[in-house]
């Protein structure tokens, strides 16, 4: 029976599954008990791969099933609420190129978290994204496929064009079924010329020469359906943009302050930070400060009783 | 706006094709397919020049209803496979396959999914066919085909309309006034109507706007 195992030994590797403790206390116990013609422990480094967990990037949902359970409990734990951003965003073709826009507002539920925030985002030296949702979503998304483009560029040596940008999101979004909260405008010049795509947090698509998303989207696609021409000179691009930001900036209240722009045509890229500052603070117009004299004294005492003396060598000694 | 509302902004809350009007009709030599162009988010119409007709390969194309992202990514991996399938065939693949791919994708993940598909082309063994494929995941070739929420308005039309044996311009004039009538009776459907004609000698595509779409009693 046990002729062909003492024959044959099987190499250690072969054999090796990772630690068992369900036997008895250590592996080490197991040698010194049967003592097998090869070293029970695994090599190093091979202990080291099973051990250790692999670090991956991208995002974890291991909490959502926590957080679910704990905010149905009867305890009532508020679930606490991410950083939306409650957005203006649009783009537009024109007849060289696309114009990008959004406004500056970040907002915590009411809060107004950040007044200047940057919400078109880098993709590709000819491709830029505005982004509206969970701000922490539309960040790391956009970074995650500038880096995979850059990538590509360096092994292909050619110049990103906007549908691989459209694809790799759009596949992304959809794996994670809208736990990203990521409404995209993205927009572009390649070898195709200008393009323009609205993506939604569930990863459907829509190429259309002008695109609003966010919730201040209402009132710029009304701007954009009263004032877009095709193929539009660039200056009057950038005012239907602006004007468009503008509607969302006043008009809804998940937008405010700033309008940005980002102008990209076929050799140049422009990015406009502060394009316009929409909310200017006006100059104080008069001093609210009371003049001199402006209380009036209506009786006045003084107290002859204290120690003249003693209140000077008290101050001396303060000063020290 | 979300803390307006209170809950989550509505533009998070999916873009959904539900509100769709979509059909297919089998002719001597080919199929007309046609669709309208409405995506709505909610009572927001988020596209109104949408193009449902989305192609497969350069004689196949399919009809999308349902959640605007599901229907897509169906389509896409449909795509990618039949491209693969083509160039180890070494000929165009046959409706019937890519009714099957989609069918295989829309059965496994019928849980996840909410997509109602009709697909539609043209092949060298039985020439025109429109095979559909509902929200379970089953598949059936028909003689004509309609989908999507607008589609409910019509059954009757089109079975007091349909005759076996048409010409394309015929099936053309039927898939036009039906999508028409349940464009207009339909809420969630709207728009423009886009209309493509598949045949042995390729893809003619028409697109209808305004005056163009046939009127019927109004009041």
């Amino acid at each position: 029976m046990s002729l062909q195992s003492s024959c044959r030994p099987v190499h250690p590797l072969a054999m090796w599954h990772g630690p068992n403790f369900d036997q008895c206390g250590s592996l080490n116990a197991v040698t010194a008990d049967l003592e097998p013609p090869w070293p029970l422990e695994p090599p190093a480094l091979h202990k080291m791969e099973t051990s250790i967990e692999q670090p991956v990037g991208g995002f974890t949902f291991d909490l959502t099933a926590r957080n679910a359970r704990l905010a149905s409990s009867e305890t009532g734990y508020k679930v606490p609420k991410a950083t939306k951003t409650g957005t203006t965003i649009c783009g537009v073709i024109f007849k060289h190129g696309v114009v990008l826009g959004a406004d500056t507002r970040a907002t915590n539920d009411t809060i107004v978290a950040q007044k200047n925030c940057q919400k078109i985002h880098y993709i590709a030296p000819n491709i830029y994204c505005c982004g509206a949702g969970t701000a922490a979503d539309t960040e790391q998304s956009t970074k995650m496929i500038a880096s995979q483009l850059e990538l590509h560029r360096l092994t292909t040596g050619r110049k990103s064009r906007v549908v691989t940008a459209c694809r790799l999101l759009k596949q992304m979004l959809f794996k994670y079924q809208g736990n990203i909260g990521a409404a995209l405008v993205l927009g572009g010049v390649d070898i195709n010329g200008p393009t323009l795509y609205s993506i939604h947090p569930h990863g459907s698509t829509d190429k259309l020469p002008y695109v609003t998303m966010g919730s201040g989207s209402l009132a710029a696609m009304a701007v954009f359906e009263a004032g877009y021409r095709p193929d539009m000179e660039e200056a009057d691009a950038v005012k239907l943009v602006r004007d468009a930001i503008a509607a969302g900036i006043f008009n809804d209240l998940g937008s405010g302050s700033n309008v940005d722009v980002c102008i990209l045509t076929k050799d140049s890229t422009q990015m406009i930070r502060p394009f316009e500052i929409a909310n200017v603070k006006p100059p104080q117009e008069q001093s609210y400060r009371p003049p001199r004299g402006a209380t009036v004294i209506l009786t006045e005492t003084i107290d002859k009783s204290a120690d003249i003396e003693q209140l000077q060598t008290d101050r001396d000694v303060m000063q020290l | 706006m979300d803390f307006v509302a209170g809950d989550a902004p509505d533009w998070l809350s999916s873009e959904h094709m539900t509100g769709t009007s979509i059909m297919a009709v089998e002719f001597n030599g080919g199929v007309v397919i046609g669709a309208d162009s409405r995506t709505t988010t909610g009572s927001y119409i988020a596209n109104r020049v949408t193009d449902k007709l989305t192609r497969i390969t350069d004689r196949i194309y399919c009809c999308r209803s349902g959640s605007a992202a599901d229907t897509q990514a169906i389509a896409d991996y449909v795509k990618y496979y039949l491209d693969l399938h083509s160039i180890e065939l070494g000929e165009r693949p046959s409706v019937h396959s890519a009714a099957s791919v989609f069918q295989q994708l829309c059965y496994g993940n019928r849980e996840n999914l909410m997509a109602g598909i009709i697909v539609a082309g043209w092949d060298r063994k039985l020439g025109g066919q429109v095979y559909t494929i509902p929200l379970g995941g089953m598949c059936l070739r028909q003689p004509f085909s309609i989908g999507g929420s607008g589609s409910t308005y019509i059954f009757g039309h089109v079975d007091a309309t349909f005759k076996l044996g048409m010409t394309q311009a015929e099936c053309e004039d039927f898939v036009k006034g039906a999508l028409a009538l349940a464009m207009a009776r339909d809420g969630s459907s709207g728009g423009v109507v886009r209309i493509a004609t598949i045949t042995e000698s390729g893809v003619e595509r028409k697109t209808f706007v305004g005056d163009q779409i046939p009127k019927f009693w109004e009041g």
